[in-house]
């Protein structure tokens, strides 16, 4: 009879991100999690109980082989584990550092049964980190297949894609409509979250395995997608992202000083309008600024308008703190740093100044009935509650739809009525040799998704291109 | 869209020729702000960060019979395109050319050699009409079938409104304030008849008697201070920041 070991005592609680004290980093664009030293690396990884049946694993869009890094984490062979990582993600750490790994990996992590579950993003970014300091490692490509591939669109699907394709021997050319490569990850998620620094290494990473990036060309107006196929191209991959804000239709909706989130976010991150005037796009924040929805975009753009330096900021959202989309960790960070919720109140109204500024919101509260398609309670609003809310600023953060250039110049490709791009269950389009991934498909989700997309299409084109005569 | 360097901002410009062999596309601009400056005081051979485009939906252009086109400042430049344009597709076309003040009218000459007919307007009346006033007689003395306007945002207003009543159908090109120009940011939305749209995926062109003017024209100064003092700070040799 085998003799069972004892088992060894497993520290419930994670090893703690060391972040920047609230007080100070709301008022500052610095990264606010820190990221672990070596030493709170290899704690963390010890907890990991490398499961003969990991149940990690199939948490992750990526399908990263998440218990063979931590192994080597452990081991201290960094170079292994990071090598590990890559092979399955090219951008870890971005996903290290803005992935819901809650909602993922550790959310079936064996160890969250009986306590917190192991950090997996953060060790992820410890390793991601600690290879981009010391250069990267440039993996072997298979011989080239003398096949052309073209991806719309540098943000994170798109850079999945190329990523994949171009490490298989495919030429890639990816296409980019703004001046700068990264999509969301550079006009959306603050600097705070994500430096940009570490988006532009993890790009150049993608561009040293051989992908040719072309920033400022918009696939529907600079090229279409039928023109790109009569060309040379033999696959295409749309990832074109998301991209109209949207807005209530309320009264008084245009008047100054109301934002959509994308432009308040593309100002902030992309044109870097918090430094001003040594960047030359301006942004203007009041005292009282209002953020109106309750996801992650909503987040960003509140805790980016208290570093602005916004006196108040309040978050209106129309159900209850149960059902905030955002992630949980950054609605702590956000409140943490000073940033009111209201709940179950919406705007129904905006009334400017003699100059044409927002100078308050009418508001009604709101109760939460039965729930609706999204399986969320609808909330419905209390006769009679009308209140106003004094505010100079108002960012409107309740969503984007697709950007529709594509759908309008490519004659044959299928789209919903929502206008997202119809595909199959490996992305392929209505058209032969086209794929789509990512916001343009799914609406409004995470980057991971978007990469797991990226991943599933890139192994659908591979096969289509190599059987293609 | 482009932008000069990496601290600069995107802006938006209307392309106003092309040459396909040499590969180039011009533009017309006025000097207003720091990037327009900054962009005035480049050599030939100097480079920019990135330039995207063209982008928007292309003009319509068809044979509509008689044809009014009106330009004011800079925006003259493109507008001669569509003269051209409108002259190729069998239209017969008349043109308005108009700056504030006669020394600040372009492309005078060029308007006059396109069009079949040419009339000039000022602000002041230093050279032509004074104003646009003159339209309303012209719009009662001959039948138009279309109305193309380019040029600043009160000039496109004044056209429309002499036009509507005579119902002839008004295009305007409109610019509102931009930062990706391709259907991101909101930034340039505009109501047109009642609705909101946006400049960079709907436009530039809009029905000028849809189009809420108003509301444009305090939209396209929402950054005035800002712009400002970023041109002003820029003049005396660039902020503390030590950026030129």
């Amino acid at each position: 009879m085998a003799e069972s070991k004892p088992r060894p005592k497993i520290r419930k609680e994670a090893v703690p991100m060391p972040k920047q004290q609230p007080k100070v980093r709301a008022k500052n664009f610095n990264e606010v999690a820190l990221g672990y030293t070596e030493e709170q690396a290899l704690e963390e990884a010890n907890r990991c109980l490398q499961c003969v049946k990991p149940q990690c694993v199939p948490g992750c869009p990526v399908e990263i082989s998440i218990p063979i890094f931590i192994k080597l984490l452990k081991e201290k062979k960094f170079a292994e584990a990071i090598a590990e990582i890559k092979n399955k993600n090219a951008l870890p750490a971005i996903c290290g550092r803005v992935c819901p790994q809650e909602e993922q990996c550790q959310q079936c992590c064996v160890v969250g049964k009986i306590g917190e579950p192991i950090n997996i993003g953060r060790l992820e970014r410890f390793l991601a980190d600690w290879e981009r300091e010391r250069g990267f490692m440039i993996p072997e490509k298979a011989p080239p297949t003398g096949k052309k591939m073209a991806v719309v669109g540098a943000g994170p699907a798109g850079l999945t894609v190329a990523a994949e394709l171009v490490k298989l021997g495919h030429e890639v050319t990816m296409f980019e409509a703004l001046h700068l490569p990264g999509g969301v990850l550079v006009y959306g998620i603050p600097e705070f979250r994500l430096p940009k620094s570490i988006v532009r290494a993890e790009v150049d990473y993608i561009e040293k395995l051989g992908v040719k990036l072309c920033p400022g060309r918009l696939i529907g107006r600079t090229y279409t997608i039928p023109e790109l196929l009569k060309n040379g191209i033999d696959a295409v991959f749309i990832g074109s992202g998301a991209g109209l804000p949207q807005f209530m239709g309320l009264p008084g909706e245009n008047v100054g000083g109301i934002y959509s989130a994308n432009e308040f976010l593309s100002r902030v991150n992309l044109m870097k309008a918090y430094a001003f005037p040594e960047y030359d796009t301006p942004i203007r924040v009041g005292k009282h600024v209002v953020v109106i929805g309750g996801g992650n975009v909503a987040m960003d753009s509140a805790r980016s308008a208290l570093r602005l330096g916004a006196e108040e900021v309040c978050i209106v959202y129309r159900r209850s703190r149960e059902e905030l989309p955002a992630r949980k960790e950054e609605v702590e960070n956000a409140e943490e740093e000073g940033i009111v919720c209201k709940f179950l109140a919406a705007p129904l109204r905006f009334i400017g100044d003699e100059k044409g500024w927002v100078k308050a919101m009418e508001c009604i509260y709101m109760e939460l009935g039965q729930p609706d398609q999204s399986g969320r309670r609808r909330p419905i609003p209390i006769k009679g509650s009308e209140f106003t809310m004094d505010t100079d600023t108002v960012i409107v953060a309740i969503g984007r739809t697709p950007n529709p250039i594509i759908q309008r110049t490519t004659e044959g490709l299928a789209v919903t009525k929502w206008g997202t791009i119809v595909v199959d269950e490996n992305g392929k389009t209505s058209l032969e040799g086209v794929y789509a991934g990512g916001d343009i498909v799914t609406g409004e989700a995470t980057v991971i998704s978007a990469m797991g997309a990226g991943k599933k299409a890139a192994r659908a084109i591979h096969e289509y291109l190599m059987n293609k005569k | 869209m482009l932008i000069i360097g990496e601290k600069s901002e995107r802006i938006p410009l209307t392309i106003c020729g092309y040459d396909t062999k040499k590969g180039t596309v011009s533009f017309a601009f006025h000097e207003v702000g720091k990037t327009t400056k900054e962009l005035g005081l480049l050599d030939a051979g100097d480079c920019i960060e990135n330039i995207t485009g063209p982008l928007g939906n292309p003009s319509e252009i068809k044979n509509y019979g008689k044809v009014l086109c009106v330009g004011g400042d800079v925006m003259i430049a493109p507008l001669l395109l569509q003269v051209k344009a409108m002259r190729e597709a069998g239209n017969s076309v008349t043109t308005v050319v108009g700056a504030r003040i006669k020394d600040a009218l372009m492309l005078e000459d060029e308007a006059k050699a396109l069009s079949e007919k040419l009339y000039v307007a000022t602000d002041d009346g230093s050279k032509g009409y004074q104003g646009l006033d003159f339209l309303k007689d012209l719009l009662e003395k001959e039948k138009f079938d279309r109305c193309v306007a380019m040029g600043p945002v009160v000039m496109m207003k004044t056209v429309s409104e002499t036009t509507k009543p005579f119902g002839i159908p008004t295009v305007v090109t409109l610019t509102p304030i931009m930062i990706d120009g391709m259907g991101m940011c909101g930034v340039c939305r505009v109501t047109v008849g009642g609705k909101m749209l946006f400049g960079c995926i709907d436009g530039p062109e809009f029905d000028g008697h849809q189009v809420d003017f108003e509301e444009l024209i305090k939209r396209q100064r929402l950054f005035l201070p800002e712009e400002r003092l970023n041109s002003m700070l820029w003049e005396i040799g660039g902020c503390a920041c030590g950026r030129k």
